[in-house]
């Protein structure tokens, strides 16, 4: 790379990572300020485990998270299947139509909308305290199903159309054909969607603000909750602490990638 | 007679008996419940430096869970309550607050036989004109409001409202953002009364608040606290036992009671009509009035306690205090916030969105966008008239 | 058979669709329904003709997130070809890099920009130490619109890698054969080719930006209020809800049309490749 593209890229890394540096340095502050470091300590990572608070609504979000990513992937998978077969007429189009309102609506309109609908269908049912885990959930899944739908659909166009009824050729009912043939080719369509939606539900906070209720507290909603008061730097040892586990994380899949590709490469040598 | 009386004695022993014997079984009917509390952001004893962890004490004390969520300011609250969707069992508003849910049915009236602490409530707090029988509310915390300033970042201690609009202090003044309190504090420097209902009046004050948009730094609630502790702002408007909090962390922290007047008001206990759980609700508000709970909570929030069993103890730390507990020569002037008639609120509410929006230079932004539309207009026209060039040839 | 399938077709996606009409059209119909309504649940225009007061606030977010935008775009196109330029395992962790960011909570990101700015933070303190003195930096515009192009860059950064690695390299190599320069490349070539990438990228950064309410906050201090703190007020604060759901119509419809804007803006460009 030329000095130039060496400057200008170092410089948009240090943009885009000054606030997590911040982060992680002051997570180890001293003193309970947010602006100027004392010294050395770790003493914010153990009143942050000893916070029950805060580590309930880290449990909360996952396990909210892995729920809606699960649903929105199991009904936006079942409605790319068979929205791709459709005939391309006005019904198709209204409803791919429909799929990207929730991801051209602002999300503050979106979360106030579903809380107006819902507190209506609390009333209808007598149901006064309706907003909770429930509806926190549906408004996941809603948002999440538009990404999922459009990571798998692109997926099952590539796809060779023929394949589901070659294999009913072959012998399969068209339930086993699906699952055998078409299932394994758009996977990665849908490990995509369901990642997407996974991460959509960790960290949104406008959404979950407006449709949950008092005993169903999530992580954002708790930071956003600490951060209208005094800030201690608990927050911060939070936050470092899930930025170190993604990033393992992130190392771990990228070192897998790689040995996959290098194995891929291998075969296709010959070699093996 | 004799028989007559005999028998009623009889008759009230037997109700006694069934009385408490009714009153115990519903606290083990309680174990294992839980109990939905809704109150102000840092304003309960909770446990950080050696203090009392009174929501864990209760839990452990009566085996109900407690699910405590915070607000920043009463209109928060009353948003979040009257939009329904969801249910708290106790609920801390404020006076004026506490007026406006009674009158538009939102509170239940309390059963003082489960709240015999209430005993400790002091006189003086009692019967006044937002709960004028006492039923639906019981005092939690008292206060005034009033000026907070770094004493290293003015170069004369303030003694007037008006220091918040100083332009000498420009952008290191803080003002609060809650509509009421922030309206009585422009109304203080007018000589307004903070119930008026004439329109005039409440825009007057609208465009006093307007004029003082160009020296505010941020508009804050609870804020308040880092900023001011850190030295980024040099003033603000606040609550005395907030101003105590703070000096301990930054002592150059000093507070007045400025002289145009200020609010005093009273925060109160009390459970939504919709409650779920009345009994724990009024377990919960019961012990917050125990005088060791009472005594830890008045420690750590520093406002003052309208408990006697606080004030009278010996080893309250704050029992002196000047400002929570002025004696009559440094008394300031104040006036208790009342409810609103609906038209008044409406106007208040629209004036507030005025002066939070109020902003004296958009010619930048008018100029800004129309600059930007006018180049992708005539970028669109001369791509169309490429376009159509090229099909001609 | 044809018909055996195509019903279902039908049932296998009933579900989404059930869903999609409970919870994505039902709630759009709530909100137009608040618009036109007062509190008791008569018919009314007055939240409409209300509007008139908040057009300079509509006006400075569409400024705002015009700007945020425009600046994502500038600063997101030369990297995003940079990590086109590395070898494929460095892309790989380049772009991983540029997401990661993304998964730390949006709030703390934000807070953080706080502590960064503030006349008693980082770079203030630094400032003081090396004689510069005191630089007034939040709760400015400028802060505002820093927050949302840091919050939203890797959203331009990401579409915009991804169109521009799959270009084909041989059209490019053909320009470069038939006398073109690098300038002439990128203009007539490049850019034109990458345009979904930039359309998308405008809008996942746009939309967010015009509708933002913590970032106006936290960095603008209050005295900003964007269109979304006014929903957010209206909503919890004042309660509000007819007057919160008309600001949300016509916010929604401004996003439309602005979408609409900006689609026949970039899909003139498909016809201009050779």
């Amino acid at each position: 790379m030329k000095i130039p593209s060496k400057v200008y890229t170092f410089l948009i890394f240090l943009f885009l990572y000054a606030p997590i540096i911040v982060m992680i340095v002051f997570s180890f502050n001293s003193s309970n300020s947010t602006g100027l470091l004392a010294g050395f300590s770790f003493k914010w990572y153990s009143v942050l485990v000893g916070e029950k608070d805060i580590m309930q609504a880290l449990y909360n979000t996952l396990i909210l998270a892995i729920s809606s990513a699960l649903i929105s992937t199991v009904i936006g998978t079942a409605a790319a299947v068979g929205i791709d077969k459709w005939k391309k007429n006005w019904l198709r189009s209204s409803v791919m139509g429909v799929t990207n309102i929730p991801m051209m609506n602002p999300e503050i309109v979106t979360g106030i909308s579903m809380m107006l609908l819902f507190v209506f269908m609390g009333k209808l049912i007598g149901k006064e305290e309706i907003l909770g885990f429930e509806t926190i959930l549906i408004a996941h899944v809603t948002f999440n199903l538009p990404y999922v739908i459009l990571s798998v659909l692109p997926k099952l166009r590539q796809t060779d159309s023929f394949l589901a009824e070659a294999a009913q050729d072959l012998g399969c009912t068209p339930i086993k054909a699906f699952f055998k043939a078409v299932l394994p080719a758009i996977s990665s369509g849908i490990v995509t969607g369901m990642i997407m939606a996974f991460t959509l539900s960790l960290d949104d906070f406008i959404i979950s603000n407006f449709t949950t209720g008092p005993d169903f507290q999530t992580l954002p909603l708790a930071i956003f909750a600490m951060t209208k008061k005094r800030v201690k730097p608990d927050m911060y040892a939070l936050s470092t602490f899930i930025f170190v586990s993604i990033l393992v994380l992130l190392i771990l899949t990228n070192v897998a990638q790689a040995r996959g590709e290098v194995k891929k490469n291998k075969i296709a040598k010959g070699d093996a | 007679m004799k028989k007559f009386l005999s028998v009623l004695l009889a008759v009230f022993l037997v109700s006694s008996l069934t009385v408490s014997v009714s009153a115990k079984t519903n606290l083990a009917a309680l174990k294992g419940t839980t109990l939905n509390v809704y109150n102000w952001g840092e304003y309960i004893s909770n446990g950080s430096n050696g203090s009392m962890d009174v929501n864990k004490a209760f839990t452990a004390r009566y085996g109900i869970k407690v699910v405590y969520d915070t607000f920043e300011n009463n209109e928060v609250m009353y948003s979040k309550i009257k939009g329904g969707g969801v249910n708290y069992d106790v609920l801390f508003p404020s006076d004026y607050m506490v007026a406006r849910m009674i009158s538009e049915n939102m509170l239940q009236k309390l059963d003082f036989l489960n709240i015999p602490n209430y005993k400790y409530t002091d006189k003086k707090y009692l019967n006044l004109s937002y709960d004028p029988k006492n039923e639906y509310s019981v005092p939690y915390s008292v206060g005034m409001i009033g000026l907070i300033y770094n004493t290293k970042m003015v170069t004369k201690a303030p003694t007037s409202w008006t220091a918040l609009w100083d332009t000498q202090y420009s952008k290191k003044i803080l003002m609060i953002n809650n509509p009421r309190d922030a309206f009585a504090i422009a109304q203080s420097i007018l000589g307004i009364d903070y119930n008026t209902t004439k329109a005039s009046d409440w825009r007057a004050a609208a465009r006093r608040l307007k004029q003082q948009k160009a020296v505010v730094q941020s508009y804050v609630n609870d804020e308040v606290f880092d900023k001011m502790e850190s030295g980024e702002a040099a003033l603000a408007p606040y609550y005395a036992g907030d101003f105590l909090t703070m000096k301990e962390n930054n002592p150059n922290l000093a507070f007045v009671y400025p002289s145009e007047g200020v609010n005093a008001f009273v925060d109160t206990m009390c459970i939504p009509k919709n409650a779920l759980n009345k009994a724990a609700a009024e377990l919960y508000i019961n012990f917050m009035l125990e005088p060791d709970v009472a005594l830890a909570n008045a420690e750590y929030i520093c406002y003052a306690s309208p408990n006697t069993a606080v004030v009278s103890n010996k080893n309250y730390s704050l029992k002196d205090n000047k400002y929570l507990y002025p004696d009559a020569a440094s008394m300031p002037k104040t006036e208790i916030y009342t409810n609103l008639p609906q038209s008044t609120l409406n106007l208040m509410g629209s004036l507030w969105d005025d002066v939070k929006l109020y902003n004296g230079n958009n010619v930048k932004t008018v100029i800004g966008l129309s600059t930007v539309a006018g180049i992708a207009v005539i970028y669109l026209i001369f791509r169309t008239v490429q376009k159509k060039r090229r099909e001609s040839d | 058979m044809k018909k055996k399938l195509s019903i279902g077709n039908k049932v296998v996606a009933s579900p989404y669709l059930l869903w999609s009409i409970l919870f994505i059209i039902a709630p759009m119909f709530f909100v137009v329904y608040y618009s036109f309504t007062t509190s008791s649940g008569a018919f009314t225009m007055d939240n409409i003709t209300e509007l008139g007061k908040f057009t300079d606030t509509f006006l400075r977010s569409i400024w705002f997130g015009v700007l945020a935008t425009i600046i994502c775009l500038i600063l997101a196109y030369p990297i995003a070809y940079i990590i086109t330029q590395t070898s494929a395992n460095s892309q790989r962790t380049m772009v991983a890099l540029v997401m990661l960011p993304m998964w730390m909570n949006f709030l703390i990101r934000t807070y953080s920009w706080m502590a960064i700015l503030q006349d008693t933070g980082i770079i203030n303190t630094f400032f003081r130490k090396i004689g510069i003195g005191t630089v007034h930096m939040i709760n400015t515009p400028g802060a505002v619109i820093l927050g949302m192009v840091y919050n939203f860059l890797p959203f331009m950064i990401l579409p915009l890698y991804s169109v521009m690695s799959k270009l084909d390299k041989s059209v490019i190599e053909a320009a470069q054969d038939l006398g073109g320069n690098r300038l002439t490349i990128m203009q007539k070539i490049i850019i034109p080719l990458s345009m979904p990438g930039i359309a998308s990228g405008l809008t996942m950064v746009f939309v967010p930006s015009v509708s933002t309410f913590y970032i106006s906050q936290k960095l603008g201090g209050g005295s900003f209020d964007l269109i979304g703190d006014v929903i957010e007020g209206e909503f919890q604060q004042l309660y509000n809800y007819n007057l919160g759901a008309s600001i949300s119509l016509v916010l929604m419809i401004l996003i439309l049309l602005c979408m609409v804007f900006l689609n026949k803006f970039t899909s003139n460009e498909e016809g201009m490749v050779i």
